[in-house]
């Protein structure tokens, strides 16, 4: 099951040209600078620009081909801006039922009041929609291309336009309908934050063309990918996080790994933790008497060429995951550390993502 | 009280006047929203082309616009010898000529209203309702109408009154046929002209009174209507 797209066509000085077969599983997020094309090629699948020549076929239903053309409003595709675009006649009820009513009822897998409930949105319902702020008004947004049970989700940098404490506040929520939503979802970002905390897949896009497709796990195993910021490499582990136990510590376990976090209590279940390479060392043998509260056991699978003073090396931890450490050049050649090697991976600090 | 008393000639001009001020806005609605909607979708030589025709009206003087609609509709005409030919009735001197001719002459006085709550209102909330399921009627009735109202009615009344005012067209094109092209301003040139002034000062007042009446509520229904110059 794919979402196949083939797109050419120049403006000016822009250019897009792509041909690829998106997997339609999870989220797919769309990365790349602004002006890229990213927001152009969301436009093409959803058919609100109607490119000469462009095909884009889902699941074996032609949206577009030759002179075959399916209007968005029969694509079935839930759609979020950048902006929450609210129908400014309409209430939050209102625009909540605009895409619902028009659904077919053999259609609707989702009902009002479970959208409701998943975005905990019944406070607003009777309110005026330009007395919400951004983060409501987005978070209704949402629930309104819900309530349509879209085959497709696309959103558009969904939450760029919002301050960092709404951003905060709607994270919770996104990360909640990736997880519980049953379609796949196309996310349009160019915050590598969201992309770690959101994606299974991502699409790096350069200057209107595809660079490459692949997996969270494959793309932050990459020296030098895209997602990297001013913080330098970064590995993502995923796995189940535990209650508190006595020691006033969490349990983060991944098949044989386990991390353990102090700090406030954080919501059990599955979780992203994000592990910098830079509060990542590693020991030839298992070292006692640290404060540091977690060493594993990992083998270097991969020594990258130095850069900026500094070596990253990916390495394998006992449940396959990758995590990246950074040294010194000297610290490589005093212990003499080679691909294959079994060491300890020492590890300073870790950001559990919301 | 005798001075507010209309003879039954003043009666017929004002049946004539409404009905074609009437047809005119509708016929005009109707015209104009595809037209405005295209104009304010985007920018191209063509688009500009046609809005500089459009507004040809506001500046051209009205005596030009009936000399060339009566060239083109009268009987020796490319529209009106066609009709000749094909059996009809040549549209010169003749209701459905005045209507012709009001329709392109009030023209910009619909188009630009609608043009500008067009392009307030933008693609956003079009894009949105499509992704929601709805069609393009639909999306007529449940979003471009209801977002655009002010600038519909802006655009009915504003055409409905400018009609009301005409004068040079209808004069050049339908001449002063009683119950058929005789409007108000005619018959209140015709009174003059006759030296009945109390006559010509009756329906004056009436138009004066109406016009006003009109503006005034362009004015109340749409703070920041500025785009059309009487």
């Amino acid at each position: 099951m794919t979402l196949a797209i083939q797109v050419c066509f120049s403006r000016q000085s822009f250019v897009l040209d792509i041909d690829i077969d998106l997997p339609l599983s999870g989220v797919i997020a769309l990365f790349g600078r602004s002006g890229c094309g990213k927001t152009t090629l969301l436009r093409v699948i959803a058919g609100l620009e109607r490119v000469p020549g462009a095909s884009v076929i889902f699941k074996n239903k032609i949206w577009q081909q030759g002179n075959r053309f399916l209007p968005l409003s029969q694509r079935r595709i839930g759609l979020v801006f950048q902006e929450a675009s609210l129908l400014p006649h309409l209430s939050v009820r209102g625009n909540l039922e605009y895409g619902y009513r028009r659904t077919p009822i053999a259609q609707r897998r989702l009902a009002l009041n479970e959208v409701v409930e998943m975005l905990e949105i019944g406070d607003l319902l009777e309110r005026s929609i330009d007395r919400l702020s951004g983060g409501q008004s987005q978070r209704i947004a949402l629930g309104r291309a819900l309530l349509t049970s879209p085959d497709l989700l696309l959103l558009d940098e969904p939450l760029a336009a919002l301050d960092s404490q709404s951003k905060r506040e709607i994270m919770p929520f996104l990360l909640k309908l990736t997880q519980q939503a049953s379609m796949p979802i196309i996310l349009i970002t160019h915050a590598s934050d969201e992309v770690e905390r959101l994606a299974d897949h991502v699409v790096f896009m350069h200057q209107g063309c595809i660079e490459r497709t692949e997996t969270l796990r494959e793309a932050i195993a990459r020296p030098g990918s895209p997602l990297f910021d001013e913080k330098g490499p970064v590995a993502v582990l995923e796995g189940k996080l535990k209650a508190m136990d006595e020691r006033g510590l969490q349990v983060f376990q991944s098949g044989p790994v386990c991390l353990l976090l102090g700090g406030p209590e954080q919501p059990q279940g599955l979780r992203r933790l994000r592990v910098l390479a830079r509060d990542v060392s590693l020991a030839l043998d298992e070292p006692t008497g640290l404060s540091i509260l977690n060493h594993l056991p990992v083998i270097i699978e991969r020594i990258d060429p130095e850069s900026a003073g500094r070596v990253t090396l990916a390495c394998r931890l006992a449940d396959g995951q990758l995590l990246l450490a950074q040294i010194t050049p000297w610290s490589l050649l005093q212990l003499k550390l080679t691909t294959g090697q079994r060491v300890y991976a020492l590890i300073k600090s870790v950001v559990l993502l919301e | 009280m005798e001075m507010l008393e209309l003879s039954p000639a003043d009666w017929q001009a004002i049946a004539v006047t409404f009905k074609l001020c009437f047809y005119t806005t509708v016929i005009l609605l109707i015209v104009a929203s595809p037209l405005a909607w295209w104009l304010a979708s985007g920018r191209s030589m063509l688009r500009t082309v046609v809005q500089a025709i459009v507004a040809l009206p506001l500046v051209l003087p009205p005596t030009v616009l009936g000399f060339y609609l009566l060239t083109i509709l009268g009987p020796r005409g490319f529209v009106g010898g066609t009709l000749e030919e094909m059996g009809w009735h040549h549209l010169a001197f003749s209701f459905e000529g005045i209507l012709i001719g009001s329709v392109l002459y009030s023209m910009p006085f619909a188009v630009q209203p609608l043009q500008e709550a067009f392009n307030t209102l933008g693609r956003r909330p079009l894009e949105v309702a499509a992704s929601l399921g709805a069609g393009a009627v639909d999306r007529f009735f449940t979003v471009i109408l209801p977002l655009t109202k002010g600038g519909f009615l802006v655009a009915a009344i504003l055409t409905f009154a400018h009609t009301l005012g005409e004068f040079g067209v209808i004069l050049m094109l339908g001449g002063s046929i009683p119950g058929e092209t005789k409007v108000l301003s005619v018959l209140i040139y015709d009174h003059a002209e006759a030296m009945d002034y109390a006559a010509a000062q009756r329906l004056s007042l009436l138009l004066l009174f109406v016009s006003f009446v009109v503006l005034f509520v362009v004015y109340a229904i749409n703070h920041r209507f500025t785009t059309v110059k009487l």
